[in-house]
């Protein structure tokens, strides 16, 4: 807008004040609307307990005092990477999230994977031929695949494949093998085949992305003189496809994967809880339903971070790759 | 491609190599939900406690009918009215090898109170306490602050832990932070810790210093799996050997499943409805001016006599509940006999007390109940809000996530709610007092008494019954106050929830009524 | 739906626009076969109280005994046939699957207009009156549209609770942002024009220029947003009620009703979460269908 945001670094610096600007807003609504809904000790303290005992756990969780000087206490500490303990089971409550990570970060990655690996085909399949019946079904299939729920799709996964079949497992991740610190599912049979339906569920919608902006690409692409050049060369249209075309068109498919790619981290909390996938994801469902107000306030400011920076990240990069973009790219 | 295809047989042969090894007696479990924390006196909550009793040994064992049974102490006697000696076993045996003397037992009692931000703190069970001191290497001798007949129920729930091992820097040792990470878990109990991965697999193996029968399994595995579908099917494609809370819908298919078995052990968890008898107006009676409905004590009777208790066990809760007329079953301390069958529906009565009560039309009512705290709440309180509107009495329900319910409960904003009540002593007058006691939370008393019943009679009797050291006296005792509420419709109890188990066929269970999944119960048949 | 009475220069003066654009929906078979089942799912749901077999509100008439019946299984005291089967309630899936609908489409339908009567309000402000007024708006908007609808929604509900209305809430305020951009985006071409510009040398008042230049050119986009904007609440509303963070268990939505029956469906009683599962795709595939094909005519660089 103003011209001085157009100079990269104050762009940037604006990126990050908004981010924190959100963080602000959201945790404040979090705290007042967790304070009011509901009782977080409820679930925890026995109900045995007598008056003393529950006073004696309010008063170590901090919920003894009055919601602001909560809040206050919290942005102190989170300034210094503090983000508080579970309520549920005194954890730090980043450390449980990070401790999930890698799971959802594994199934995202893979649900991507397949998503580029079957979108771009189809895709530039639909933009070459677009009046042929089988471009036609492509489309109406990625209509369906971004429209109906992610649940969905699983629910119906599920179904076909671990009731009626009976090939693959419903839910939870199977044999997870160590990497330093992390585990991954991706290095054992039996991980993939925990693996496959969620992947599978959270890959199609974006595969159904994928396709749509592969097609659009390639019908934009395709006028264009230096195909027309390419083809009027003779070259093979193998040649023209893989070099002409594929270089062309990756950077929107590139752009809007990096994208999607912050979109499924989120959309990864439907599919874990349809699959029980031990990720951060469910992580932040059942820590709303029982009011574990440490570890969603945790999880939100985090997914706020990375969901700026990967923006951030694609715009710098789109910048770095096409400089007419520069004029695009709004702060 | 070739490069997939070379990690994708690189990892079929890593697989076949750990299907060879988990070839010998390993058992896999299914569990609900993980523990909160592995320190043995973070949390009172069933994952985390069925964990720390599969490595470590209270003083006092409840056995699966909830009967205190010698552990780590051979023998105990009450040398005083306050004063208690245990007597140790001599040849119990840390895992890491060294002997259990008193002074472990020592530190553990110390430790307890020490244990920062623990959402329900094991001085639950301690609260009694006065001073726990080595009488000598292999006597402990606990004082109590005044007669206390459920001191062995009470340190039934808490394990031994090894002082060299638990020992640290902090002001309580070992802290909870770092018996999350495997540090100081070192117990005499039948398996010893080997690993835990954060939402995934706990893992225990067999302790070689154990002193009593060595355990049937080399190693042991806890896998959290909170859907109970999915549970299911992980059974059923032999993913685990156990499963916790098989979903009520399969139980039938499971019982005639020739490759599965099921276990299921005495409920002692009663499922309740809590009417508001607090006064006049209730809040979620409208239409009735100021009257409350419910302080009519046959109008209580009308709401119990419409519920059809056994269908909602058979059709709602598959079979895995007990219909009841009672708050504690049979042979547990202070059930009373008579009770124990749940009365018959009978809505033609009911209609007859609600008109002799003034309420021929009857009134509406709102049910409140908690939404994924026990097993099928929200649909068992859906059941019971139609029948009660098929006796007249137009219920609605009010489902809420479960901090939202208890929130409101504490806030005494429902007529009616459903809620359910685990007893872990084995005995009626914990329930009682939390359940019906008047209200005096101070004391510990009413604690979930949401409807505020309140009858000084009944609180005279739990008093003089908790001051009675001599069993038959306090059984009595106890058995009268139990009556007393019941035929004043004070509480109206539903049915027991029943603890349940699969487990593939040759296995077996010792089925715990405290619900606990405990390894070294589970045996092979072969 | 009104004829835009603009003097637009791209208006066809020979034939009325929205003849036109009638004659060419006609020609897509697949946006009228979605046109046809949106219409063939939202009048039943409109009507379930007068032809659903058996009302599940009314709990008094739900017999336990018939709970998790087989769909054709008849009743036994009544002799109804359930024709889907029936529910852990006893709850007829037929008649479930008919109010379910009616709770989907009604939670769908508020919060799409109120998302679009904000949204467009604040994207009209936002062209018109341009300056920090504009920036302020579009920032909220734009950081707002970075972050997913699902994680927005969540927060929202975990803050204000579980409950229809809340839902509806939430919704809005996922909704209302691109409703916001969009009209700002065409309102700003519109803004730009002679006619409008001339409007305002005669010093007519905003209103007047936004209700009756602005607005009506704003409405294709916006008839196309609403259109699939209106499916992608069906499908949020349905997530978010399947993670049990939506409408409360007594008033089930499709999406509740499936998680309701996720439980038995691993134990082969498919029906409790099939049938509504089946009624959700094909309410969320029909109004898909119809609002891409209205995109490709309504948007005019599509138009030649």
């Amino acid at each position: 807008m103003r011209k001085k945001d157009r100079q990269v670094p104050v762009f940037i610096i604006n990126r990050l004040f908004q981010a924190i600007g959100v963080i602000l807003v959201m945790s404040v609504l979090v705290f007042v609307g967790l304070y009011l809904i509901g009782d977080p000790t409820s679930m925890l303290v026995s109900p045995e307990a007598t008056e003393i005992e529950r006073q004696a756990l309010r008063k170590a969780l901090g919920l003894d005092q009055s919601i602001w000087v909560q809040y206050l206490t919290f942005l102190g500490n989170a300034v210094h990477g503090d983000f508080g303990r579970s309520f549920l089971t005194g954890q730090p409550a980043l450390q449980l999230i990070v401790e999930r990570m890698p799971a959802t970060v594994e199934l995202v990655v893979v649900a991507m994977t397949f998503s580029v690996v079957v979108g771009v085909p189809l895709g530039i399949l639909a933009g070459l031929r677009p009046k042929a019946p089988s471009s036609k079904a492509i489309m109406t299939g990625s209509i369906l695949g971004f429209s109906l729920p992610n649940f969905w799709i699983g629910l119906m996964l599920i179904m076909l494949f671990a009731v009626y079949l009976g090939i693959l497992p419903a839910s939870a991740r199977g044999e997870t093998v160590n990497v330093g610190p992390v585990a991954l599912s991706i290095l054992t049979l039996d991980g993939w085949r925990h693996l496959a339906l969620p992947a599978l569920t959270l890959g199609l919608a974006k595969a159904a992305l994928i396709i749509r902006v592969t097609r659009a690409a390639t019908r934009e692409v395709l006028p264009m003189d230096y195909i027309k050049f390419a083809r009027a060369k003779g070259l093979r249209p193998s040649r023209i496809l893989n070099v002409h075309l594929l270089k062309n068109i990756l950077i929107p498919i590139v752009t809007v994967a990096g994208l999607e790619f912050g979109q499924a981290i989120a959309f990864a909390v439907v599919t874990e809880s349809v699959f029980s996938w031990p990720g951060m994801g469910k992580l932040l469902i059942d820590s709303i339903i029982t009011l574990d107000r440490p570890v969603v306030v945790a999880y939100l400011v985090m997914m706020v971070f990375f969901l700026v920076i990967l923006n951030l990240v694609i715009d710098i990069l789109y910048m770095a790759i096409d400089p007419s973009a520069r004029e695009k790219v709004r702060d | 491609m070739n490069f997939v295809k070379t990690r994708l047989a690189a990892s079929a042969a890593f697989l076949l190599m750990g299907a060879l090894s988990l070839s010998a007696a390993d058992l896999k479990i299914g569990v609900k939900s993980e523990p909160s924390s592995l320190d043995p006196q973070f949390h009172v909550l069933v994952p985390n406690m069925q964990v720390t009793f599969a490595m470590f040994d209270p003083l006092v064992m409840m056995d699966p009918k909830l009967v205190p049974q010698p552990a780590l102490a051979a023998s105990w006697k009450a040398t005083s009215d306050t004063v208690w000696e245990f007597s140790l076993r001599k040849d119990a045996k840390f895992s890491d090898g060294s002997p259990l003397t008193a002074d472990d037992v020592v530190f553990t009692f110390d430790r307890i109170p020490k244990v920062p931000n623990s959402p329900t703190a094991f001085t639950l069970f301690t609260r009694q306490i006065a001073k726990v001191e080595a009488a000598d290497a292999h006597t402990v001798r606990i004082t109590t602050k005044q007669p206390y007949p459920l001191l062995v129920t009470d340190i039934a729930n808490l394990p031994i832990l090894s002082k060299a091992a638990a020992s640290g820097p902090a002001p309580e040792g070992k802290t909870t932070v770092e018996f999350n990470r495997g540090e100081g878990l070192v117990g005499t109990g039948p398996f010893k810790f080997v690993s835990w991965q954060k939402g995934a697999d706990l893992v225990l193996e067999r302790n070689p210093n154990y002193w009593g029968k060595p355990a049937a399994w080399d190693k042991v595995i806890y896998r959290p799996m909170t859907n109970p579908a999915a549970r299911a099917a992980a059974l059923l494609s032999g993913d685990i050997d156990m499963m916790e809370d098989p979903p009520t819908t399969d139980l039938e298919q499971f019982k005639t499943n020739p490759k599965l078995s099921v276990a299921e052990a005495p409920g002692t968890r009663i499922v309740y409805i809590a009417l508001d008898q607090k006064g006049e107006p209730s809040p979620g009676i409208p239409g009735q001016g100021n009257k409350n409905p419910l302080m009519d004590k046959r109008v209580r009777e009308a709401l119990s006599l419409a519920i059809d208790r056994k269908a909602i066990a058979e059709r709602v809760m598959g079979g895995v509940a007990v219909a009841t007329g009672d708050l504690l079953p049979e042979p547990m301390f202070g059930a009373v006999k008579a009770r124990q069958a749940a009365p018959a529906v009978d809505t033609a009565k009911a209609k007859a007390l609600l008109a002799e009560a003034g309420y021929p039309n009857g009134f509406q009512i709102t049910l409140g109940t908690p939404n994924g705290r026990y097993v099928n709440d929200a649909r068992v309180a859906q059941t019971i809000a139609a029948m009660w509107t098929r006796a007249g009495v137009k219920a609605e329900v009010a489902a809420a996530a479960p901090p939202v319910f208890f929130k409101s409960r504490d806030n005494f904003e429902y007529s009616a709610y459903l809620a359910a009540w685990g007893n872990s002593t084995g005995e009626m007058s914990t329930t009682l007092r939390s359940l019906v006691g008047t209200r005096e939370p101070s004391k510990g008393s009413g604690t979930s008494n949401g409807g505020r019943y309140s009858n000084p009679e009944l609180d005279a009797l739990l008093d003089k019954a908790s001051a009675t050291m001599d069993d038959k006296a306090r059984k009595e005792l106890l058995q009268k106050a139990d009556e007393m509420v019941l035929s004043d419709y004070g509480i109206i109890p539903v049915h027991f929830e029943v603890p349940v188990w699969a487990l593939r066929k040759g296995l077996s269970y010792a089925a715990r009524a405290d619900q606990y999944t405990l390894p070294q119960d589970v045996t092979s048949a072969k | 739906m009104s004829t835009p009475v603009t003097v637009s220069p791209t208006a066809d003066v020979e034939e009325s626009p929205f003849r036109r654009f009638l004659v060419q929906f006609r020609e897509n078979r697949l946006a009228m076969a979605g046109l046809i089942l949106m219409i063939l799912l939202a009048i039943p749901a409109v009507a379930a109280p007068w032809i659903a077999p058996q009302n599940p509100y009314d709990i008094g008439s739900l017999d336990i005994l018939d709970s998790q019946m087989p769909p054709g299984s008849v009743a036994d005291v009544s002799g109804i046939t359930y024709w889907l089967g029936t529910d852990s309630q006893a709850r007829d899936v037929l008649s479930a699957v008919l109010y379910g609908m009616r709770t989907s489409l009604l939670v769908a339908f508020l919060s799409v207009t109120v998302s679009l009567l904000i949204g467009s309000t604040v994207g009209l402000c936002a062209a018109y009156f341009g300056g920090w007024l504009d920036a302020l708006l579009m920032r909220i908007v734009d950081i707002q549209l970075s972050f997913p609808a699902i994680l927005v929604a969540l927060v929202m509900l975990s803050v204000l609770g579980q409950g229809l209305d809340k839902v509806i809430i939430a919704l809005i305020v996922v909704q209302w942002a691109y409703f916001a951009r969009t009209v700002r985006g065409t309102a700003l071409v519109e803004r730009n024009r002679e006619y409008v510009l001339a409007a305002r040398c005669l010093s007519l008042g905003w209103r007047r220029i936004i209700a009756r230049h602005l607005l009506p050119n704003c409405l294709p986009p916006l008839i196309v947003i609403a259109t699939i904007d209106l499916a992608n609440a069906i499908a949020l509303e349905a997530t978010l009620s399947f993670l049990g963070v939506g409408v409360p268990v007594t008033q089930p939505s499709l999406g509740m009703l499936i998680a309701n029956g996720f439980e038995f469906m691993l134990s082969g009683q498919y029906w409790i979460s099939f049938f509504p599962g089946i009624a959700l795709a094909l309410a969320i595939v029909g109004i898909n269908l119809v609002g891409d094909h209205l995109r490709d005519i309504l948007n005019p660089r599509n138009a030649q």
